[in-house]
């Protein structure tokens, strides 16, 4: 919001502007991939350790529960994941480092979960698992465990474009009672405290991830409804198109980066 | 179906000190919430493990409704004789998990 309009200053109407909070903040540039931190760096040498050794990480198990969900007929078809793709070691390498990814059946890009949940009704032809079940969880960490170390690797092309430019927009967007977006944190000021918290960067690179404060692992839409209901504005349902767009937004954002899935958070 | 994580090195010198991991899955429900509709939930944890090496016991833990779910615990043992380390842990509601792993003395 310029102050001046035809070369002649306006005060007060700049200054019930800024009250009113109209101002608009020209968009953060994006953080220059030189000095994009993962999550991990803003942790305490003790939660460091404990993502670190699978003898610690809280993950590993539900990693054995996702390993044995991955080997179970399951469904009307009668066969388990292992039937079609084998083990999973070999053949999900990567794959949670290039989703969320396009869909032609959706005809939209579309998160791992997803990707589950659509072969289990089409391949398996079995009832897709709830966002944020212990199953769902469990398959998605060991699928997304195989892509750990690999970079995050998303493909932008002319169908996903639209896609990911919502997802920037929603992260650019203010919103919610406290009148903020994601960026005004996790662009411009990553790395000071909000309350006694480091802010990190929103680099989603270890999901689903084990989070100290829920006792429990979860998946990225449940961190991003943490935080739009933080910033006071009503989250979207798990599953909402809106959610995937941004998850792909960060994941973009965070090309290029190390997969630590399943990660731990304080 | 509750899973267990042990870790601890295969094989030690005689004397040695020997550090133990364990991992146990438990939500530790801690007995002090309630519903949406008042209703408390029942306390729900691990109550004690005991972890025994060839037979006798070398370490024990109470827990209280205080500590964390999937509660992770470490300690040290020395290394006597190679043998068998079992552990357990028991709780409310009948929950009961053994694990066990092997130790070789060099």
């Amino acid at each position: 919001m310029s102050a001046r309009r035809g070369g002649r200053p306006l005060p007060a109407l700049a200054a019930a502007c800024v009250v009113l909070g109209f101002t608009q903040a020209a968009p953060a540039a994006e953080i220059p991939s030189a000095e994009r931190r993962s999550g991990y760096e803003f942790m305490s040498r003790e939660t460091r350790a404990m993502q670190d050794d699978d003898a610690t990480n809280p993950a590993v198990l539900w990693l054995l529960d996702g390993e044995a969900l991955w080997n179970r007929k399951d469904g009307a078809a009668g066969r388990a994941c292992a039937d079609c793709h084998g083990n999973a070691r070999a053949s999900m390498k990567g794959a949670a480092a290039r989703h969320p990814a396009w869909d032609a059946a959706a005809g939209r890009p579309v998160n791992l979960e997803q990707r589950i949940n659509a072969c289990r009704a089409g391949r398996q032809q079995a009832a897709p698992l709830a966002y944020e079940s212990r199953d769902l969880l469990a398959l998605t960490a060991y699928v997304a465990r195989q892509s750990r170390g690999m970079p995050v690797d998303i493909a932008i092309d002319k169908r996903t474009k639209p896609f990911l430019d919502a997802g920037r927009d929603t992260f650019m967007r203010r919103q919610g009672q406290l009148n903020l977006a994601c960026t005004q944190c996790h662009d411009e000021l990553w790395g000071r405290k909000l309350a006694g918290s480091t802010i990190p960067q929103a680099h989603p690179t270890g999901y689903p991830l084990y989070r100290l404060e829920w006792q429990g692992l979860g998946s990225l839409q449940r961190r991003l409804r943490n935080c739009l209901t933080g910033m006071r504005a009503e989250p979207y349902p798990f599953g909402a198109p809106e959610f995937v767009d941004l998850e792909l937004y960060l994941m973009w954002r965070a090309r290029g980066m190390k997969m630590e899935s399943p990660a731990v958070r304080p | 179906m509750a899973r267990a994580v042990v870790s601890l090195p295969a094989t030690v010198k005689r004397g040695e000190i020997v550090e133990i991991k364990t991992l146990v899955q438990h939500a530790m429900e801690t007995g002090f919430r309630r519903t949406q509709l008042g209703i408390a939930i029942p306390r729900d944890i691990i109550r004690l493990f005991v972890c025994t090496y060839n037979g006798e016991e070398i370490f024990r833990a109470e827990f209280h409704p205080a500590i964390a779910a999937n509660p992770l615990l470490t300690f040290t043992t020395v290394a006597t004789e190679s043998g068998s380390i079992a552990f357990t842990w028991t709780g409310d509601k009948g929950f009961s998990l053994t694990e066990s792993a092997r130790i070789t003395v060099e």
